[in-house]
């Protein structure tokens, strides 16, 4: 870890992938992000994970926050990656939230997703761990 | 970061990540942009300059949304820069401008960037006119510049644009609003979005009857106020047809000098702000003035001796 102060905000896109209509914690997660001094980039509901990869490149986020509530996570989030991936966006930090079975999470975390964070966690550990993780610039 | 010419030369070939991190190191100041300055302008092609600017929750997002729809029927490529406010507090940000415009999100030939104002009051932020200028360079045409949701005086977007759109929206006040000084004063053209609430035919005949009487020391034309329903491309047609029409009164010398000239005056004072705050008399020169020993003005003067 790198304690070093950056001098400027780490980019965030959250997105909500695919069909669930439930995005109160998403946008709770942008508003308490932006309260820690994130730039936050939100989307909207309703995003295949080309859409969201196509507006994480034009955005060049640090951090892609993904938040799914639909049980589709096996699906969605490791295409996620995988397009980032195809990109040359090798170095975004990918994570997502929601309601995801511990067995996923394994299979999740092998396929890319750097972190996935359960009901419960405070919005304080997220902002720590993006502070942590995400890519430094110059 | 990569190296900032090779980024250049992606982005001016049409490559959507280097352009991308173009314009992060743009908006970090990154060292290097400094000296890439040149060649970046060198790089333009003369894209039309808009400026989108009104009031928050008029519907400029989704007019840009739509505008951009029109250009792409019209077979050109069209970027985007949307500015969202910064928190003076934490410096934090929530941009949500894009979700209006998600429908092009995979289109090649259409690129938004959402930008924080990161401190700045008069809507833009400190770099948005090199950002735009890179969207330039990487052949877009138009580039769109949406402002942060402005007040009554943001009028900075019209010192940077060619053409500066005003939205407003029906009832958003009577006569007297549109004779005030400020926003609607440096309107090229006047858009009521929302055209299809009650009103809103009415809402344009009003400020079409107020903003032609200007007169006195006002030299511009009065601008055009068009009313569109940005949902469902009703009028959008319309307004693109405006908006092309102002380019070429735009480039009249008259226009580009006073653009010039506001450009000019900013980048002085940033220049002379940034080479004052590196002096060394910097730091006991704020404590004289925190200390009221000297006033704000003189301390300046002594700072650009």
């Amino acid at each position: 870890m790198n304690d070093e102060v950056r001098s400027t905000p780490i980019r965030v896109l959250i997105a909500k992938p695919g069909l669930d209509g439930h995005d109160r914690g998403a946008k709770v997660l942008a508003r308490g992000l932006r309260d820690e001094g994130f730039e936050v980039i939100y989307t909207g509901l309703r995003q295949s994970p080309q859409m969201i990869v196509d507006a994480s490149e034009q955005e060049d986020v640090d951090v892609i926050g993904l938040s799914i509530l639909s049980g589709a996570h096996m699906a969605l989030l490791p295409k996620v990656v995988e397009l980032a991936r195809e990109r040359g966006m090798d170095d975004v930090l990918i994570a997502a939230g929601g309601i995801i079975p511990d067995a996923d999470v394994v299979k999740l975390k092998a396929a890319g997703i750097a972190e996935i964070f359960g009901p419960g966690t405070s919005i304080g550990q997220i902002a720590r761990y993006f502070r942590e993780h995400a890519r430094r610039r110059s | 970061m990569a190296d900032l010419a090779e980024l250049l030369r992606g982005a001016v070939a049409g490559e959507r990540l280097p352009l991308a991190r173009l314009l992060t190191a743009i908006e970090n100041d990154a060292p290097g942009i400094r000296e890439l300055l040149p060649g970046l302008f060198a790089a333009g092609r003369g894209a039309h300059l808009v400026g989108i600017t009104g009031p928050p929750g008029s519907g400029k997002s989704t007019l840009v949304n739509a505008l951009a729809a029109e250009w792409r029927r019209r077979g050109r490529r069209v970027g985007v820069v949307a500015v969202d406010p910064s928190s003076p507090n934490t410096g934090g940000a929530i941009m949500g401008d894009r979700i209006r415009m998600m429908e092009h999100v995979a289109d090649p030939d259409v690129f938004v960037r959402s930008m924080a104002s990161r401190g700045e009051l008069g809507g833009l932020a400190a770099s948005t006119w090199i950002a735009a200028a890179a969207l330039d360079a990487a052949g877009y045409d138009p580039v769109l510049v949406e402002t942060v949701g402005a007040g009554q005086s943001e009028v900075e977007i019209a010192g940077l644009a060619e053409t500066t759109v005003v939205v407003e929206m029906p009832e958003a006040g009577d006569e007297v609003q549109a004779i005030k000084a400020g926003l609607l004063e440096v309107a090229d053209l006047v858009i009521v979005n929302k055209g299809d609430r009650p009103n809103a035919d009415r809402a344009a005949r009003q400020l079409r009857a107020m903003l032609s009487s200007a007169g006195g020391r006002v030299a511009r034309q009065p601008p055009r106020v068009l009313v569109t329903t940005a949902t469902t491309q009703e009028g959008v047609a319309a307004a693109a047809d405006a908006i092309e029409a102002h380019r070429s009164a735009a480039r009249e010398p008259l226009h580009a000098r006073d653009r010039a000239t506001h450009q000019l005056r900013r980048a002085l004072g940033e220049l002379a702000a940034r080479r004052a705050a590196s002096s060394s008399e910097w730091e006991s020169t704020v404590e004289q003035v925190a200390s009221r020993q000297v006033d704000p003005l003189t301390a300046a003067e002594r700072l650009l001796r």
